[in-house]
């Protein structure tokens, strides 16, 4: 049996997580920051077909950075993760914490094992609660290290030059048009506070909120075309977000529907000979 | 990491999760947890003296029609247990997806799960795939689902679902019916299934034109459902003493919508106060 170089613990840990901080640091970023309505993720993604965010669950978002077959990968496990428990238990028994549980894990344990390369990804769990102080953002790295994170969350390359902006600017129940502004503010300050801001239009933005406003139990919804290109064009004035609230759907099988008014007023009814 | 007993596949994320494969629920959790499946029922080797469908209560009708904006579909609320009333308000109209609609007719505690299931292996296919089904492919899932119940259709269980929504490319609605061994049938105009649709097909062959309002089709249902009900024991009419009224929802291009309570409570008092005049209903013209 031939004996391998020995490699001391610390420095093998070390290694896999340069490698992986390498990998992540290469691609472009994303914000994630709590709105008046819920929360937002922005996107610097160039790409209309590859997703960088994406629903999980009913209230329960999902946004990654890094390599794109791997948190892929991720986000259908964690799609299945959801939907088996949401179908065994009930809709509610379906929370960020439990899969953001689940993903450090997985993402623990092969940063740790000797025989997979590290995942080079960093991602985002976010869930939107019963009201605006329940509300859940996750981030997870490549090690399977796991934060709750106030406010906001950034993460991607150059994530302190980002964070520095949207720590300025940052305030409690920003309106969407404001919140979405200065998360592309921030995308565009990656170079450093001594550099210009970057210009980031609609074509190199992927948008998506988790709406608490929106009457169907499933809360997320992509903004893009005219809509986000609204809301970049927006004043600081406030965006209708979306339609009245509607009372939150548990069950399986009474996926809320939402009531409709019949326009126009209903014929006389037939009598005999009419 | 994964056991692959069904109990831990539910708490974290076993290797099954993680590989590339369909974008089926069904098929990922036949796979994982295949107990947690409507079909996972085991039905014994026979011999037994109950029949299976003598276990559970049965659903009955449910109405489905076109109007130039989508299509309306309508079920009575009743479930019996061969003479008795299980339950005088059961739900039997479902909302699919944000697009379709899924009545159902036949054993009410297995078709209850299968729409639950049926509801997941849609959003689950969008989700994954970033893209929803089309109405086709939607009625081809169906009826695979219903083709997997087949053995227990054959020992009393059957599920006999109406399929319909609103079809973005083609822009209008349709409608679906299926039989207990999954065959798929497309319907033109209008259908109902269940143990009164015999009467409910009837009464909308001379109620329905194409061209009607959606109000007037509406009023169309209720009248084939109350119709249904005036000939077929295991069918309720409206409840007039506890306001217990059919349930109605519309697909349509702003996806599908329930009406009100309120507003079907006023088109059953008109209805029934036309029906003391006419008990049979409303006279078509005999060429």
């Amino acid at each position: 049996m031939s004996s391998p170089f020995y490699v001391a613990p610390e420095q093998q840990m070390k290694d896999r997580a340069d490698f992986a901080r390498k990998g992540i640091g290469r691609g472009r970023s994303v914000v994630v920051l709590h709105y008046a309505d819920g929360i937002v993720f922005v996107a610097e993604n160039r790409s209309q077909a590859l997703h960088k965010v994406g629903e999980i669950y009913d209230r329960i978002g999902f946004a990654a950075v890094g390599r794109y077959n791997e948190f892929d990968t991720l986000r259908q496990a964690g799609i299945r993760y959801a939907d088996l428990r949401g179908y065994s238990y009930d809709r509610t028994d379906v929370t960020a914490r439990g899969l953001a549980n689940a993903y450090a894990q997985l993402l623990g344990g092969i940063f740790s094992s000797g025989g997979e390369k590290p995942y080079e990804v960093e991602i985002i769990v976010a869930e939107l609660g019963a009201a605006a102080p329940d509300d859940q953002i996750y981030r997870l790295t490549y090690d399977g290290s796991i934060g709750d994170e106030e406010h906001f969350a950034v993460m991607g390359g150059s994530t302190e030059a980002i964070a520095e902006v949207v720590r300025a600017g940052y305030a409690d129940a920003l309106d969407l048009a404001a919140a979405v502004q200065l998360a592309v503010r921030a995308l565009g300050s990656d170079g450093g506070p001594g550099t210009p801001v970057r210009e980031l239009g609609a074509e190199a933005l992927e948008v998506a909120v988790l709406d608490r406003t929106r009457a169907l139990p499933r809360k997320f919804r992509r903004v893009a075309g005219p809509r986000l290109a609204a809301v970049l064009g927006a004043d600081a004035a406030p965006v209708a977000a979306g339609a009245v609230p509607g009372p939150p759907s548990a069950s399986t099988t009474s996926a809320a529907a939402p009531e409709v008014a019949l326009s126009d007023p209903p014929g006389p009814s037939p009598t005999p000979g009419a | 990491m994964s056991d692959g007993s069904a109990a831990h596949s539910l708490g974290g994320l076993p290797a099954a999760f993680l590989r590339t494969g369909s974008s089926s629920f069904v098929d990922l959790a036949a796979a994982v947890a295949p107990d947690v499946l409507p079909t996972s029922r085991s039905t014994g080797s026979g011999g037994s003296s109950v029949s299976l469908a003598d276990l559970t209560p049965h659903a009955t009708t449910i109405v489905a029609a076109t109007f130039p904006g989508g299509v309306v579909m309508a079920g009575d609320r009743r479930a019996t247990m061969s003479n008795m009333i299980a339950q005088r308000d059961i739900e039997k109209v479902f909302p699919a997806d944000e697009f379709s609609l899924v009545g159902i007719a036949g054993a009410a505690g297995l078709a209850v799960e299968m729409v639950g299931l049926f509801q997941v292996e849609l959003e689950h296919y969008e989700k994954i795939e970033g893209a929803p089904l089309s109405l086709v492919g939607k009625a081809n899932r169906l009826a695979t689902m219903i083709r997997g119940n087949l053995p227990l259709a054959m020992q009393g269980l059957a599920v006999v679902p109406l399929f319909a929504g609103w079809d973005e490319a083609a822009a209008m609605g349709r409608i679906f019916s299926y039989d207990a061994t999954g065959g798929r049938y497309e319907e033109h105009s209008f259908f109902s299934v269940g143990s009164g649709s015999i009467f409910a097909r009837g009464a909308l062959k001379k109620l329905y034109a194409p061209d009607l309002a959606v109000s007037d089709t509406v009023m169309a249902v209720l009248q084939a459902l109350y119709d249904a009900a005036d000939d077929d024991s295991a069918t309720g009419g409206p409840d007039m003493a506890r306001r217990i009224f059919p349930v109605i929802m519309i697909a349509g291009p702003d996806g599908v919508q329930r009406v009100g309570d309120d507003q079907i409570g006023a088109m059953v008092d008109r209805l029934v106060a036309a029906r003391r005049i006419r008990p049979d209903g409303p006279e078509a013209s005999v060429v």
